[in-house]
């Protein structure tokens, strides 16, 4: 078979699919492709925070008991927690761009062990908050305030909703981060292929952000009383 | 370097660079749960909105490196928030003014 106008003769790189010119731009299509698929997830969880801002100016004394009923310590360590994992994840992937393979691992378990100290806490808040009886449903026994206890509920169900999807975008985010962890310790990565570690960073941080608006929208609503 | 055929693109960002960034994003948690914590009136709520806002911004342009990407990039990260933005504001165009009296 005769290879008319292909001129390099060099081994290809074993992580260069064949459809793309060279590993560069392999690398572009793929961080473009992980954001196509991040504007979905702005959209969606847009979608849903959508829908809070409307009851929240139909019922804002409802949503700020319903934030009252938040520890707001516990959100801002958890905060803390995920800016920290997002630092680590960064420099998970300069290290990769570096080709440093010790510096790449150790800073995705660092991000491993931050995700999980995450949702560690998130499942302390969840235990007390299903004790508390401030489950959505048959299970919402609350009543400190009966004249809004519905609409307090109808926060805990943006509460969960929100704070669930979040959870699970972590969970799945500590699993993709077991693959890539594996592959980091294989020696896969290095300064001509890093791409699925730019694209893991781009998923754990658009995770952050949306952590980074649903502290201040769950936790921190100041009542004004008149 | 011999090696130019590939436009990989190497993260060359300086640590210092990432940690900066993360102590802006620490200090703004912080400014964010004192800033709840006053009565400020009306102002509470845009404060915390933007706060939020700056420090998306900052994890967008420096851990998410789009201030390194391809102008291609920056049309899919702008047209995702501008359909945001046209999802809230047609919205709220309707429930804002539902009540809005006649005359």
């Amino acid at each position: 078979m005769t290879v008319a106008a292909h001129d390099d003769d060099h081994v290809h790189h074993p992580f260069l699919q064949h459809q793309f010119e060279d590993l560069g731009q392999q690398h572009e299509a793929s961080t473009l492709g992980m954001w196509m698929f991040l504007s979905t997830e702005i959209l969606f969880f847009g979608g849903v925070l959508c829908a809070y801002w409307i009851y929240r100016t139909i019922y804002p004394e409802a949503w700020a008991i319903g934030a009252a009923q938040q520890k707001a310590l516990w959100g801002g360590v958890n905060t803390i927690v995920l800016i920290v994992s997002s630092l680590t994840m960064a420099l998970a992937v300069r290290n990769a761009s570096l080709g440093r393979k010790r510096g790449i691992v150790i800073m995705l378990i660092l991000t491993m062990l931050f995700g999980l100290t995450f949702l560690a806490v998130k499942g302390i808040e969840y235990t007390a908050h299903w004790h508390e009886g401030l489950f959505p449903g048959t299970h919402f026994t609350w009543n400190e305030h009966p004249d809004i206890r519905d609409k307090v509920q109808l926060f805990m169900v943006f509460y969960w909703g929100l704070t669930g999807l979040h959870a699970l975008h972590m969970v799945i985010g500590v699993g993709l981060l077991v693959w890539i962890l594996w592959r980091a310790m294989r020696g896969h990565f290095g300064p001509e292929y890093y791409a699925p570690v730019e694209v893991m960073g781009l998923y754990w941080h658009f995770v952050d952000i949306v952590w980074i608006f649903l502290f201040p929208f769950l936790y921190l609503i100041h009542h004004h009383g008149h | 370097m011999d090696t130019e055929e590939h436009e990989v693109p190497h993260d060359v960002t300086p640590v210092w660079v990432y940690l900066a960034v993360f102590a802006v994003l620490a200090a703004g948690t912080i400014i964010t749960y004192l800033a709840s914590q006053v009565d400020l009136g009306w102002a509470n709520t845009p404060i915390a909105l933007v706060i939020a806002t700056i420090k998306a911004a900052l994890v967008i342009l420096f851990f998410m490196h789009a201030i390194h990407s391809s102008r291609l990039t920056w049309v899919v990260i702008i047209a995702s928030f501008v359909w945001l933005g046209v999802l809230f504001v047609l919205t709220f165009s309707d429930y804002l003014t539902r009540f809005w009296a006649i005359n």
